[in-house]
């Protein structure tokens, strides 16, 4: 089933990129055409295939649950695009 | 021959026996990069930067104090963190992004006495195959066909690492490999270059794409030189959790162990249809090659490989989309106003990342989502330990895998773009090592009926880079690659 506007629509959403309507078409139709070309994955017979999480055969380690490096809020918000009294400052998310 | 036409060997040694200053060789660098900036081959030079540095390491040379690569001056990919240097990843949303941390493998490289010139240009967020993605242009290849004068690509991701390198602007350069981008631009500017196994080097302070599969490693201009700088580059961070414990060996020294007795399997699979009669002359010319140092070469079957493209196509976006979500105008970066937080994000991440980004970050998007998580993650993930498989079956009868590193050579900026799929096919023999993590190394071999560089590559088992850079060695030495762009 080809890629309709509405589902384009939705991925954009929940990726948080506007898409303007007059991009959707040519929008699905390119998706479309990388999701096709997926689609042969289902040629695999993968049954009883354990899903590769990790190429690395290895323990995961553990640290200690201890700050390591802290204390520099200038420095965290020193690239912010705006800041105020150690804060980042955005729109206003309750009224 | 001026100071830029030296190898990282061959300076280190005139820098130690006092016969090649460092501020001397970090001048002819400077010069060369302002010469060659029609190549767009940086995002950021910092020339203040690397004259400090010089003098810096002209001081300990002259009280014998040398480090590994003291006074080398290098290039650094700009999707490394570097304290203070803008970083963009080739990106508009990281604009004016000047980090406050150093990642693990550059600041090791400084460690070691390198000298820094500055931050070279790429795809943006690492997502190409042709340096046509960056936000701050195209780079070009220092090579052109015979007779021809149009722009050529000098492939991607690390487009900038490996022009840089190949137009001796900067002696040796950090690259990344995700599905391919340090070995298709070697191969398309005749460097060198080496993605080392999945763990190797530490991934911290490196921007991230498809955190399962990048990982750093070196382009220069020599087996040798790449080796030097793995050697500098490698090694466990406990700042990422997913570098190795393993000891860093000395690759300088593999070099010297040649291939005989080695068994060294050709996959049939990768006798693609219509492949280009020169790459595949090369490919039998490398075979003859290892076979007169000592090695055999016996056919291997690699099954699944036609399988790998899709399947990275899958968990690289996925990954990515993850990775990504960070990129919303509130920490750092472009912020592009909106009525509503929503609105602020949406409108950032619309103008911040390009087509191409958008794209993956969409595709990633979808195949993550509910009702087709299954379907296309769970199921690339399986395939992908199925194309791992293949190559631990492969493993029990050979030592090394040699293929050719890509199935073209370089094209002209322009070519290719309106296909993504014909674009991702670029990579079609290096991805299917990238998702089972093992190392890879690509080596200029020969020249293609246009006169453009061909690399070949070399595959090997997991934490065996030596064995790898000495199969490369012995290449090297027999292809006598002596083009110059």
């Amino acid at each position: 089933m080809p890629l309709d506007k509405a589902t384009v629509r939705n991925v954009a959403t929940l990726a948080r990129i506007r898409v303007a309507d007059a991009e959707l078409e040519h929008l699905a139709g390119e998706l479309d055409h990388v999701l096709k070309w997926i689609e042969q994955l289902n040629e695999v017979d993968v049954s009883g295939v354990e899903p590769m999480t990790s190429v690395v055969a290895m323990k995961p380690t553990l640290r200690q649950d201890a700050v390591a490096d802290g204390g520099k809020p200038e420095q965290i918000l020193a690239n912010a695009p705006e800041a105020t009294q150690g804060f980042f400052v955005v729109p206003k998310v309750l009224e | 021959m001026g100071p830029t036409d030296l190898t990282i060997a061959e300076a280190r040694d005139q820098l130690q026996a006092r016969t090649l200053g460092a501020v001397e060789l970090a001048e002819a660098h400077l010069q060369a990069m302002a010469e060659a900036r029609v190549l767009n081959a940086f995002v950021t030079e910092t020339p203040e930067r690397a004259r400090a540095d010089a003098k810096a390491a002209e001081a300990r040379l002259a009280k014998g104090e040398a480090r590994a690569l003291e006074g080398i001056p290098l290039g650094i990919k700009d999707l490394f963190c570097t304290k203070g240097i803008l970083t963009t990843a080739g990106s508009h949303i990281l604009d004016g992004f000047k980090p406050p941390y150093e990642s693990t493998v550059t600041q090791q490289l400084w460690q070691a006495g390198a000298v820094m010139l500055g931050k070279l240009n790429m795809d943006e967020f690492a997502m190409g195959s042709s340096n046509m993605t960056s936000y701050y242009g195209p780079v070009r290849n220092p090579w052109s066909r015979a007779g021809d004068n149009r722009p050529l690509v000098p492939g991607g991701s690390s487009g900038g690492s490996a022009a840089a390198v190949a137009a001796r602007i900067v002696m040796g350069a950090t690259a990344t490999d995700t599905g391919g981008s340090i070995r298709q631009p070697a191969s398309f500017t005749g460097t060198v270059g080496v993605k080392p196994t999945y763990g190797r080097c530490s991934r911290w302070g490196i921007v991230a794409f498809a955190s399962s599969l990048d990982q750093a490693g070196p382009i220069a201009r020599t087996v040798k030189d790449a080796a030097i700088l793995l050697g500098v580059m490698a090694g466990h961070d406990p700042k990422d959790s997913t570098s190795a414990h393993a000891p860093v060996p000395d690759f300088e020294a593999a070099l010297a162990r040649g291939v005989r007795g080695l068994r060294i399997g050709i996959p049939k699979e990768y006798r693609i249809d219509g492949m280009n009669e020169a790459i595949d002359a090369i490919w039998r010319s490398g075979i003859d090659w290892l076979e007169a140092a000592g090695a055999t070469t016996l056919e291997v079957s690699l099954p699944h490989t036609k399988y790998a493209l899709p399947t990275y196509y899958v968990i690289a976006p996925a990954e990515a989309s993850s990775n990504l979500a960070r990129y919303d105008g509130v920490r750092f970066g472009l912020r592009v106003p909106g009525k509503t937080l929503d609105e602020m994000y949406e409108n950032t991440r619309a103008e911040g990342f390009g087509k191409e980004v958008r794209r993956r970050i969409m595709i990633g998007t979808y195949v993550l989502s509910a009702g087709y998580y299954d379907a296309y993650y769970l199921r690339a993930q399986r395939v992908r330990q199925l194309i791992a498989r293949d190559f631990t079956e492969a493993y029990k009868n050979v030592d090394l895998i040699l293929t050719p590193t890509a199935p073209t050579d370089a094209f002209a900026i322009g070519e290719k773009m309106d296909d993504p799929v014909a674009m991702y096919l670029n990579d079609v023999f290096t991805v299917p090592s990238s998702l089972a993590g093992l190392p890879g190394i690509s080596v200029p071999c020969g020249l293609s009926a246009g006169g453009l560089p061909l690399g070949l590559q070399v595959l090997g088992r997991a934490f065996d880079e030596e064995t790898l850079f000495a199969a490369a060695r012995v290449l090297e030495d027999a292809a006598g690659f002596g083009a110059r762009p």
